[in-house]
């Protein structure tokens, strides 16, 4: 055809780099044939379904090398309006993909809960590292997990035996740096409750203005009988800023899993969040917020299967696309035919405020059971006309009653967060992003 | 204060104004009264600058100012308030955030200081024992979930805390049992000063018995048709609007 020249297939020189590092055979046979895998499936190709919105292109344009020593010069306050604040917080920070020890909390471990950075379980050679690794990596063939696996080498286990009640909340930062070079990190999350569990994890990506790097992270949920999970993933990366994640969740007995994933930063965005629920009684709350703003790219695939009977799950979309944004939700909720009595209950809705904003919402319901209780429903609107004369008639100028809606269009779905502190670090977090987002609660 | 000549609007090319003259001098209530469909409340949601409505003849004059020329939040700002009939919901919007934000607003126009969080809620809660509002009422959202009569006195709280010059105020009565009626009259009597003016619509008289108005006019078919001291509104009140009507649209 033409003179393109025969490449080496992307991140071929970043990996050949990583088969230098010392690691256990297994180890690098998993890296090896995850890499394999990501080369031979390659991308997503355009006519893809899943990927039919979101061109892969201008990232596989992008070259991205790895960061190998992180910058020894930043210091909490670099990100900390990432960090949840709490007088017990558990915190590993991150970053580009690599645990930085001295940015974490200093305080004391909790009994039942043990949190363990990858990077030290994988140099202290844990026995049960390679069950924990191997079953659930070869996910659906998608490449980015392919790729995350390839890289495997940082990240952090949270593992919480049987019957503890953890009052004091995770947070996992993962920062992105500006770096001359753009660089990718795969970090991978691995969450493991025991039976009748609660606890409240915090993922936040967060980026230093002039970041333009490539996060590509994958977590592994893992709930037992009768446990809880709180989980808030905010996404407040740099304006240059590329990020895929992968959130596996698989929910015993009775587990229940409430789920509030923000998007309010980055320039393209892919998330795609699947649960499985795979015993009587599990249910999954899962709610969102995206903002495409500027010329933001922000795609949220979300899937449920429903496995067994009594199975419950609500889900809750908000997006918000201004400027020349572009939102792409589809959200696939699948009923098997076992799985009677299911009540599932999926809303996306947007507020569509440009002319050059693009949103593509596409619900999905596959439904192989009788007897089952499932609706949805997908909008996309503008600002209510009546309520902006109410707030200007008020004295409210247009602007400020504008932006006030547009952040009430959010809070609607932060306030559905029942966990403290959770809630309030969600206001605070969607208050950056959304000015007129009150983030204490009253005046 | 307020000045309106020969005022015509149309809705949808409707025209349902059809030469208003008003005078309200401050210090004075005026009741407009009238039917159902006679332009009350086009009257009213025009002068706070509602859109949707179209003014083709006539002026409104506020305080020498020509008040259509000006945009809603501008109006507010220059002290007029509307109480709405059907008062909004806005989920996510936190009440006493956004009544402090109003407050704010109207205080930053006037070139006063802005007001923190604990002196305005300090000041809301006075306001709100007039009411007969519990605090609770203050963290809910927006008019979400209340009942038309918690509404009602929600707006009356906006403008006991607003102080507004002119108000006005669309069929604030309406829907209301006598209690609820009582307390909105209490609200309206406390702001009652010679400094301030007041235009009340409303369908019925019962109102008219808590808060006794300087004025009465009949509105029928987009026209004063009949204006009068209150004794108008009883008389009203046992005859009906036949009387009046008849002859506005003869």
């Amino acid at each position: 055809m033409n003179a393109v020249a025969e490449t080496a297939p992307p991140y071929a020189d970043s990996f050949a780099a990583l088969q230098h590092t010392r690691a256990p055979d297994w180890l690098a046979e998993l890296r090896r044939s995850a890499f394999a895998r990501f080369t031979e499936r390659g991308f997503p190709p355009e006519r893809a379904e899943d990927w039919k919105y979101s061109n892969t292109r201008a990232l596989q344009k992008l070259r991205f090398s790895p960061a190998t020593t992180p910058p020894t010069n930043l210091g909490t306050e670099a990100i900390a309006a990432a960090l949840l604040q709490h007088p017990q917080v558990q915190r590993l920070v991150f970053v580009d993909g690599v645990h930085v020890p001295a940015l974490g909390s200093k305080h004391a471990a909790v009994p039942g809960l043990r949190i363990t950075p990858l990077d030290t379980a994988l140099r202290e050679h844990r026995a049960d590292l390679r069950e924990l690794l191997l079953p659930e990596a070869r996910w659906d063939n998608d490449p980015f997990t392919a790729l995350n696996t390839a890289f495997l080498a940082d990240g952090a286990l949270i593992e919480a035996a049987g019957n503890v009640q953890v009052t004091a909340p995770v947070q996992l930062v993962f920062v992105s740096t500006p770096h001359t070079e753009a660089c990718a990190s795969h970090p991978r999350v691995m969450v493991t409750l025991g039976t009748n569990v609660k606890l409240t994890l915090v993922e936040s990506y967060f980026g230093l203005d002039g970041a333009a790097n490539f996060t590509n992270s994958c977590t592994q949920i893992a709930l037992a009988a009768n446990s809880r999970l709180d989980y808030f993933a905010v996404q407040r990366e740099a304006q240059g800023d590329f990020h895929v994640s992968r959130v596996y969740v698989s929910q015993r007995e009775r587990s229940r899993f409430a789920s509030h994933v923000y998007n309010l930063g980055g320039e393209w965005v892919r998330n795609d969040l699947r649960v499985r629920l795979e015993d009587a009684g599990a249910s999954v709350r899962m709610d969102g917020v995206y903002l495409a703003d500027r010329s933001r790219h922000v795609d949220n695939h979300t899937r449920i299967d429903h496995l067994v009977a009594y199975t419950a799950s609500d889900e809750l979309y908000r997006g918000i696309i201004r400027d020349r944004g572009h939102a792409v939700f589809n959200g696939k909720v699948v009923v098997a035919e076992a799985a009677i009595k299911t009540d599932a209950t999926q809303t996306n809705n947007n507020l569509l405020l440009t002319r050059n904003g693009e949103i593509d919402t596409k619900p999905e319901l596959e439904i192989y059971a009788d007897d089952v209780k499932c609706n949805h429903g997908a909008t996309i609107g503008q600002l209510d006309e009546q309520a902006l004369f109410y707030l200007r008639s008020r004295g409210l100028d247009l602007d400020t009653a504008r932006e006030l809606l547009t952040g009430a269009f959010a809070r609607v779905v932060t306030d559905r967060i029942a966990a403290e502190p959770l809630r309030r670090f969600a206001l605070e977090q969607l208050a950056s992003a959304l000015p007129q987002v009150a983030a204490e609660d009253g005046a | 204060m307020l000045s309106i000549k020969n005022l015509h609007a149309n809705v949808a090319d409707k025209e349902i104004l059809k030469g208003i003259n008003l005078d309200v001098k401050a210090g004075e209530i005026h009741a407009v009264m009238g039917p159902n469909g006679s332009g009350k409340s086009t009257l009213a949601n025009i002068l706070a600058g509602r859109d949707g409505y179209t003014v083709t003849q006539g002026s409104v004059s506020y305080q020498g100012q020509d008040l259509l020329a000006m945009d809603p939040e501008t109006r507010a700002c220059a002290g007029v308030f509307l109480a709405l009939q059907y008062p909004v919901e806005i989920p996510g919007v936190n009440n006493v955030y956004f009544l402090k934000a109003a407050y704010n607003a109207i205080r930053k126009h006037r070139g006063e200081e802005q007001v923190d969080a604990v002196k305005f809620l300090g000041l809301v809660k006075d306001k709100m024992k007039l009411v007969d509002i519990d605090t609770a009422f203050l963290n809910r959202a927006v008019n979400e979930g209340f009942s038309g009569g918690e509404k009602k006195r929600n707006e009356i709280l906006q403008m006991l805390v607003l102080e507004p010059r002119l108000a006005l105020l669309d069929e604030t009565d309406s829907g209301l049992d006598i209690d609820a009626l009582k307390v909105v009259a209490k609200g309206i009597n406390a702001l009652r000063s010679p400094e301030r003016a007041m235009v009340l619509v409303t369908h019925y008289q019962r109102l008219l018995d808590y808060v006794v108005p300087d004025c009465v006019h009949v509105l029928a078919a987009g026209r004063i048709a009949k204006s009068g001291d209150k004794s108008l509104a009883a008389e009203l009140e046992q005859r009906g609007y036949d009387w009046v009507t008849a002859g506005a649209s003869a």
